[in-house]
């Protein structure tokens, strides 16, 4: 071989292993993250941590039960809203795929998609908390804002991939559009959509951004929507830029519950996409 | 429904028939109940289209409403500083002077230079995933592992990088002479670089995999090595889908909030180089709107959210009119 040769092999292996060296590098922070905040989390969990509410700073034993309790509640009511809206949205998008109202409703959400949290938080912010202060809702709005446009495209993506035999046999029967929709194309293509929405709730379940100026947050266990509410990612934010270092220390443990948390939902999506082979 | 009708009065007036026509009249019944039930199966189906396209134009009107709360909240703002308000250097809510520049240089700066830290890896996980390894359980784990990343809550990543980075930074820092901070520019950048990896990657995975393999194949019967066909065939080919990636990533990068936060410093001060401590337009907004009770300084900091929304908006729909084409 010539020289000439052996350096153009050369060339391409060394590229090789730099792209090998580089893409198993990108794992390392994320491995660093999870081991980090294992080790520091893992001691901090125990049954009074999770049942218990904030304590004042100096006293001992306080836990994040009512920030768990808040997250479940703003994140289900957030689901609600946006769960009909999205799906709804998606099915038109779906059925009608070149009208002039798709094709703005799709700009919509593709403009959606790509709004930062925080411009979402100041609109829920100015709709809401402006007239009628702090709430829970406010927060479940922004975050169904949020939701919005993932439940839509999934939706969308999925009914676009039944084959179209499917509903020109349904319609053959004398079956009339919404039922061909609820009790054909939906029912087939409900796993597309249902990890379409556990994406948009593994998604929305680390927000803090837009909850910061709308939930709000509070120390005590609350469970009325009109007034505000903790939030497992706020009580980390708040809880890890306070100088006190108990807090701190409480702080590892609310990122180790969120982080399980949310890393389960993500799981829960991929398994539910394996198993149905969808595409998102 | 008419003709049954007929048939009812018909057979009234003719009792004597009634034993042959009670059968008939069952089935007129029978059709009167079926037609009653189309008619109804025909008012829920227009309702139901009715309510998709008022839905649909929700969302419109909900995309066009969060652009006029906008604007409208930001007017006392825009009257009050005019254009100035984006090239003023000072930030001081107390005297009531409010110049947006030092944050929209830390944006740019934050987020430019988290692009830079992170193409190389993104792209090399895209050719890995791509192009060498499509297949088999490493790879898989890879692009498994790179999509969690982007699960991660970013309050974490700040949370972390507020525990780990911050530190490392220090004595990067002390290192090169430079006031140990740790906190700042550099290290949001190093952190939101992380966080934007799985955007451009998974895209420009997709993007390497979608070009024809006769095209491989034909540099490689010309004795094209790997290397040459990456260079020459793959990226010429992606180029676009590979730039609409890093657009994508760039958006994310600069709507980024909460990391850039708790790691940023928050400093209102023009930034003097990439060691110094700033505010990105998302973090000033994040520490300052929820005690903004001036009139002025609360619409300036919505005007701050409006300038960010423009910016991400027309970068994601470049991205994507980009990707469309692409895929087309």
């Amino acid at each position: 071989m010539s020289t000439r040769i052996k350096y153009r092999i050369g060339k391409s292996t060394a590229f090789q292993a730099l792209t090998v060296v580089l893409s198993a590098s990108c794992v390392i922070p994320l491995l660093a993250i999870l081991f980090y905040i294992i080790k520091a989390g893992i001691t901090k969990i125990n049954w009074s941590f999770i049942t218990n509410v904030e304590k004042p700073v100096g006293e001992m034993g306080g836990g994040v039960a009512h920030a768990l309790l808040g997250s479940i509640i703003i994140i289900l009511m957030a689901a609600l809203i946006a769960v009909p809206i999205g799906i709804m949205v998606g099915i038109y998008l779906g059925e009608n795929k070149t009208s002039k109202l798709a094709y703005w409703s799709r700009l919509s959400v593709d403009i959606l998609q790509g709004v930062p949290s925080i411009v979402i938080g100041i609109v829920a912010y100015i709709w809401m908390v402006k007239p009628f202060g702090y709430s829970a809702i406010s927060g479940s709005i922004a975050l169904s804002i949020m939701m919005l446009p993932i439940v839509v495209r999934s939706t969308e993506e999925t009914l676009k991939l039944l084959p179209d035999s499917l509903r020109e046999a349904a319609y053959a029967l004398g079956m009339p559009f919404h039922r061909v929709i609820l009790k054909v194309i939906v029912p087939c293509g409900i796993s597309g959509i249902l990890s379409g929405v556990m994406l948009s709730v593994a998604r929305i379940a680390g927000e803090t951004a837009p909850l910061l100026f709308t939930a709000f947050g509070c120390q005590f266990l609350s469970a009325d929507i009109r007034k505000p509410m903790e939030t497992l990612p706020h009580v980390v934010f708040k809880y890890a830029i306070s100088p006190y270092n108990e807090w701190k220390e409480l702080a590892w443990g609310a990122s180790l519950i969120l982080l399980l948390w949310v890393l389960l939902l993500n799981i829960i999506t991929k398994v539910i996409t394996r198993k149905w082979k969808v595409q998102l | 429904m008419e003709t049954s009708l007929d048939n009812t009065v018909v057979t009234r007036s003719e009792p004597s028939l009634r034993v042959i026509t009670s059968n008939a009249t069952q089935k007129n019944v029978k059709t009167a109940g079926r037609e009653k039930r189309s008619h109804r199966q025909i008012r829920t189906e227009s309702v139901f289209r009715r309510s998709l396209v008022i839905v649909s134009l929700c969302m419109v009107v909900l995309v066009l409403g969060i652009l006029i709360t906008l604007i409208v909240q930001s007017v006392p703002s825009l009257k009050a500083l005019g254009v100035g308000y984006l090239w003023g250097k000072t930030w001081d809510p107390v005297r009531d002077i409010y110049g947006a520049l030092p944050f929209l240089l830390g944006t740019l700066l934050t987020s430019f230079l988290a692009l830079l830290i992170s193409v190389p890896f993104s792209f090399a996980v895209a050719i890995f995933l791509g192009e060498y390894y499509p297949k088999g359980w490493m790879p898989d784990l890879l692009k498994n592992a790179v999509e969690l990343i982007a699960a991660v809550p970013s309050v974490i990543y700040g949370f972390w990088g507020l525990a780990v980075m911050v530190p490392m930074v220090q004595k990067l820092e002390t290192v090169i002479h430079v006031p140990p901070v740790g906190y700042g520019i550099f290290t949001s950048s190093l952190i939101l670089a992380i966080m934007i990896i799985p955007y451009s990657a998974s895209l420009g995975r997709s993007m390497i995999q979608m070009v024809p393999s006769s095209l491989k194949e034909a540099a490689y019967s010309l004795g094209a090595t790997r290397w040459e066909v990456i260079r020459s065939v793959i990226i010429p080919y992606t180029r676009s889908g590979l730039f609409a990636g890093v657009l994508l990533s760039l958006g994310r990068a600069l709507g980024e909030t909460m990391a850039v936060t708790m790691v940023i410093g928050n400093t209102t001060s023009m930034p003097q180089n990439i060691f110094s401590t700033g505010n990105t337009m998302a973090s000033v907004i994040a520490n300052e709107l929820g005690e903004a009770d001036k009139h002025v300084y609360n619409a300036a900091l919505i005007e701050l959210g409006l300038v960010l929304f423009f910016v991400t908006v027309v970068i994601n729909i470049i991205g994507k009119k980009i990707i469309t084409k692409f895929s087309n």
